[in-house]
């Protein structure tokens, strides 16, 4: 069931992002960023939680799930650590994507030539 | 004179609009919702995998390293840009196509060297995504924390 | 006013320049367009053999300028002057060939307009009898664009309708004195115009002015109609910088409808990606040296309008919100026969 439920709830946040691209002619650019920080928003209010209760990876691999966690790591650290977790969380959270993008950005440059 | 006035800039402008072909809105977002869609599947089919043998957090954290070497891995075998092509958002706002976007000019400025090319041109694209994210994390968690308590 | 001077703006060659050859090197992607037998070489792949895409359209270059000398049976030291211009950074592609020249050379930034430019140039430099042998090139490539001017090439983000596709591509002529083959009849250099477009995935829009403005000019200067030639073609506004373009003329009370052609849809098969036509200095250049010019010279066509276009920003200056300044040069071009039969 919740294959079902990250399918529509990730392609429905995809297309909700193609629209504004098609509709305001915004730089692709620009709406990833304002993903990532209406995310951040949304995960603050507690909605984003939720969300990824019931949708899982469908939640949290679209870039908005990245501000969830960059919130939610923050959160959890100053619960832990006080003001400083603020500067901690964010990317202790993301680490393993962010990571994972330096490791396999720099294999792949190492192996695979751009083809055009 | 060469520099038009700006009532003809703005009349121009409203002219050339008027050639452009329309923008297949719902077709792309149809694109979109479907590529988008089974991108977050597979996560979600990893995630599964993953969840049954992890602590969750633990599980969400590798299905992301595992999604960012997928896209990467695609990137890298020329796949992406195509997939990126045909599908706008649905490609570039998973976070495959955040590895997209770091692996993309990774590969790209290899020519350059891999001090002054690959590793200083790598978050070109994703560099910002990650200050905005964290600015506004830490904003909205400023405000959780201190504000609305 | 100048002898040669006609009108505001057109300059006219009483002794024509004669463009004895004309050679063109495309990638693989315009090989297997429409034109690809007419081309003088394909590249079977876009590296051409290199390991970047910038040393490649280096090669393609140097490969069209040696066939256009070849072709005119000439060898470079007789050539008395190289002009040439591309569209990256400090136009390396055209001085990095004239490294390995040793012609005395002139560098020129048009945007996808340089061969409209140097061709110009040229018929000054051996009217005013300053050569007798002027070999003029431009070259453009899809991926060196790509990376200069957008995204890395394998960045995956959706082509918008209206943005062009760069053409890989390169071509050469050599102008003359003397000898067989077309001639440059008329000259019109244009003005840079600005007509507030700031999108840089709408160039056809922002030079469609400057076309407009530099035909409307060409015609009203020698006192001519559309009729009077036999095609005129932009180089290269795409589907809708040429439906803008159009417009504007009508505006002016020139119907274009029946002779325009745009060079920017003659080189691809126009699949979706390609989205409001084909750009860059190769484009036009490559589609006259392969296609036009042999029409040209087998007299098939009379007398055309070359008009080639360039759109002059740069990455910064659109991120920077500046619009996009615009120029067109028109080149009048007759069949060898023309001057026995007069005008």
């Amino acid at each position: 069931m919740t294959l079902l439920y990250a399918f529509l709830v990730g392609g429905a946040l995809c297309a909700l992002a193609q629209i504004i691209v098609d509709l305001t002619k915004t730089n692709p650019a620009f709406v990833m960023v304002s993903a990532v920080s209406l995310g951040a928003v949304l995960s603050g209010l507690g909605l984003y939680g939720p969300l990824v209760e019931i949708a899982g990876a469908g939640a949290t691999t679209p870039l908005l799930g990245f501000g969830h966690s960059l919130v939610t790591g923050m959160l959890e650290d100053v619960a832990r650590l006080g003001w400083f977790g603020l500067f901690t969380g964010g990317l202790r959270a993301t680490a393993p994507g962010l990571m994972a993008a330096i490791v396999f950005g720099y294999l792949m440059a190492v192996l695979f030539n751009p083809k055009g | 004179m060469t520099r038009a006035r700006t009532k003809d800039r703005e009349e121009y402008n409203r002219l050339a609009q008027s050639f452009h072909p329309p923008r297949p809105v719902l077709r792309n977002a149809l694109k979109a919702f479907l590529v988008g869609g089974i991108i977050c599947t597979a996560a979600q089919v990893i995630f599964g995998y993953l969840s049954a043998r992890l602590p969750r957090t633990q599980a969400f954290a590798m299905t992301s390293s595992l999604m960012v070497f997928l896209g990467a891995f695609l990137t890298g075998l020329g796949v992406y840009d195509e997939i990126g092509r045909f599908a706008g958002m649905g490609a570039a706002l998973p976070i495959t196509g955040f590895a997209n976007s770091v692996v993309s000019p990774a590969m790209e400025y290899k020519r350059e060297g891999f001090v002054l090319g690959v590793s200083a041109r790598m978050f070109q694209v994703a560099g910002p995504v990650i200050v905005y994210g964290s600015l506004s994390a830490l904003l909205v968690s400023i405000l959780r924390v201190y504000v609305f308590k | 006013m100048a002898l040669n001077r006609r009108g505001t703006s057109t300059c006219v060659f009483p002794n024509m320049p004669v463009i004895v050859s004309a050679a063109s090197v495309v990638g693989p992607r315009e090989g297997k367009g429409p034109l690809g037998p007419l081309f003088d070489l394909v590249c079977g792949d876009t590296l051409c053999g290199e390991v970047s895409w910038e040393k490649a359209e280096t090669k393609m270059l140097r490969q069209a300028t040696d066939l256009a000398v070849a072709k005119a049976g000439l060898q470079d030291a007789e050539i008395d002057f190289f002009l040439a211009g591309d569209l990256l950074n400090q136009i390396i592609s055209s001085s990095f060939t004239a490294r390995d020249k040793d012609i005395p050379f002139l560098g020129l930034y048009g945007a996808c307009s340089t061969i409209g430019e140097a061709t110009a140039i040229g018929s000054f430099l051996i009217h005013g009898g300053f050569a007798s042998n002027v070999l003029v090139a431009s070259s453009s490539h899809h991926d060196t664009a790509e990376r200069q001017y957008r995204y890395p090439t394998e960045f995956g983000y959706q082509r918008v309708p209206s943005s062009q596709w760069t053409v890989t591509a390169a071509a050469a002529l050599v102008l003359s004195s003397q000898g067989e083959g077309p001639k440059v009849e008329a000259v019109t250099v244009g003005r840079v115009l600005d007509f507030g477009i700031t999108d840089a995935n709408d160039m056809g829009s922002a030079m469609a002015p400057a076309f407009a403005d530099t035909v409307w000019r060409h015609l009203s200067d020698l006192g001519r109609t559309p009729d009077d030639y036999d095609a005129i073609f932009s180089g290269d506004l795409g589907r809708v910088g040429s439906k803008a373009a159009l417009h504007l003329l009508k505006q002016r009370g020139i119907d274009l409808s029946r002779v325009h052609e745009d060079t920017g849809l003659m080189i691809y098969n126009m699949e979706p990606e390609i989205c409001s036509g084909a750009s860059g200095c190769g484009c036009v250049a490559s589609v006259f040296a392969a296609k036009i010019y042999p029409e040209l010279k087998s007299g098939q066509m009379k007398r055309v309008l070359l008009v080639p276009t360039g759109a002059l920003h740069s990455p910064t200056t659109c991120q920077q919100d500046e619009s996009i300044p615009s120029i067109a040069h028109a080149i009048s071009l007759v069949y060898p026969g023309w001057e026995e039969k007069g005008s």
